[in-house]
């Protein structure tokens, strides 16, 4: 079995292959664009078809603006669609920024795409093009959504489920900072906040029906979810009716950005802790990943394989992934570009590749 | 009227390699018309210059002859016959 690791960073994407996940060879910057010699624009977003293991890429030319490529040989060569795959309608008088999260849907060809400004966009032909998911951009809390310090988007999509034991075709979770979680048990036709229990310490009402920064909501296998909010980390079995619960303690801050549930166990789930919204680094100035075992009342670190010395770089909200796999492989990329990877029967994090630039997001699959 | 336009070699391949794009244009064509015709003819280089509202990019310059356009008029810039538009883009990057 053979594994792929994307990376997209702020200069270009880079990939990393491995028969064990222990040694990789990694190739990049992929060239996506002919026309860009260097291969230097910004991926803010990557995704891995589950089915057909197309590759997209959310792109943003400093100059020429964001686009949406894809690879259907894991990589290797990349198409840009003639027309723009994701566009803004004419009477929305909003334009795209760039696309912060692409999710794959129940259906084939069925993806996702959550955008700054805040909007979903579903594709039905594997992500060569997307339509606005009207219902949500036409909501009547967006006027009251504001932008969160990274910019006014919806950057987590979790087509599937509710809440544990709800899963669904049907049901879809959307996060948004700000703005909160929103949920559609209805093929995303109507939509409803379930932020019931996250604070809002920027807000007068501090736990407001909506208006939220969740910075990243990650789904455990059996539905249930795990957030982690601008301040305050959370569970939730069921957030429409019975609201989240917080589980930050053990964890050194409650501040961070990635969220990543186990695959398997519902109880297992990993968080990257960072100091404090003004601070944005590393606890202690130490690079470390935090488990849980048991949904959030315990936490411990998992430091073994990562550098000992002082170390500045964070990890962002899609800076880290698993790649579902039967013994799941769990990955990270920092702000310092560095990228490790550890499998659930080792524990211990091995270096994919060091130095390259900022790691704005990482995907990983069995191929 | 005539205009020529100018690309620079970023949005050449948008323009099936040409540097320079001659255009036959309205003869009160103003800027707008001019990048309609442009992209009527390579429709790859709108959203490389405009975005989903129509709107120049931020850092995409527009040189109407020795002016830019925001500083004579934006997409309104008034066009001479056998004016040079130059698609360049801005100081930006990091």
């Amino acid at each position: 079995m053979a594994y792929l690791l994307v990376i997209g960073t702020r200069k270009g994407l880079f990939t990393a292959r491995s028969e064990d996940r222990r040694t990789w060879e990694v190739q990049g910057p992929h060239r996506l664009d002919e026309a860009d010699d260097a291969g230097m624009s910004p991926v803010y977003t990557v995704g891995i078809d589950p089915r057909s293991r197309r590759l997209l890429a959310g792109t943003e030319s400093w100059h020429f603006g964001p686009s949406v490529w894809h690879s259907d040989d894991l990589g290797a060569t990349w198409v840009e669609p003639a027309a723009p795959p994701i566009r803004f309608p004419e009477d929305t008088d909003a334009s795209l920024v760039r696309a912060w999260q692409f999710a794959f849907g129940p259906e084939a060809d069925t993806v996702y795409a959550g955008v700054e400004p805040h909007a979903l966009f579903r594709s039905v032909d594997g992500g060569l093009s997307f339509s606005l998911v009207r219902s949500l951009w036409d909501h009547p809390h967006r006027a009251n959504w504001f932008p969160g310090a990274g910019g006014a988007a919806i950057h987590t999509v979790l087509p599937g489920t509710l809440g544990s034991g709800r899963r669904s075709p049907e049901a879809i979770t959307v996060a948004m900072s700000t703005g909160g979680v929103y949920q559609s048990a209805d093929h995303g036709a109507s939509w409803t906040p379930t932020n019931r229990g996250i604070s809002a310490g920027f807000m007068p009402d501090e736990e407001p029906e909506y208006g939220q920064c969740v910075h990243k909501v990650a789904a455990a296998p059996d539905g249930s979810f795990y957030a982690q909010n601008h301040h305050g980390v959370y569970h939730s079995t069921s957030p429409d009716t019975l609201g989240w619960d917080r589980i930050e303690t053990g964890l050194p801050t409650d501040f961070g950005f990635a969220m990543v549930a186990h695959p398997h166990r519902p109880e297992t789930a990993l968080n990257f802790p960072v100091v404090s919204q003004e601070v944005h680094l590393p606890p202690g100035h130490r690079l470390s990943v935090y488990r849980t075992d048991d949904s959030g009342a315990t936490w411990h670190a998992v430091e073994d394989g990562l550098p000992k010395e002082p170390y500045f770089g964070i990890v962002l909200r899609d800076g880290a992934c698993t790649d579902g796999a039967a013994v799941p492989g769990f990955y990270f990329g920092t702000r310092s570009g560095d990228v490790y990877a550890a499998t659930d029967d080792d524990g211990r994090w091995h270096q994919v590749v060091a130095h390259l630039p900022d790691v704005l997001c990482v995907r990983a699959t069995e191929v | 009227m005539r205009v020529t336009v100018h690309l620079t070699s970023l949005l050449r391949s948008d323009a099936e390699g040409a540097a320079h794009v001659p255009l036959e244009v309205d003869d009160a064509a103003v800027l707008r018309g001019v990048l309609d015709t442009l992209t009527a003819r390579h429709p790859g280089l709108d959203r490389r210059i405009r975005d989903d509202r129509g709107e120049l990019r931020r850092y995409v310059n527009v040189f109407v002859d020795e002016d830019e356009c925001r500083t004579v008029g934006g997409l309104d810039a008034p066009v001479r016959d056998g004016a040079d538009v130059r698609l360049l883009p801005s100081v930006a990057g990091g």
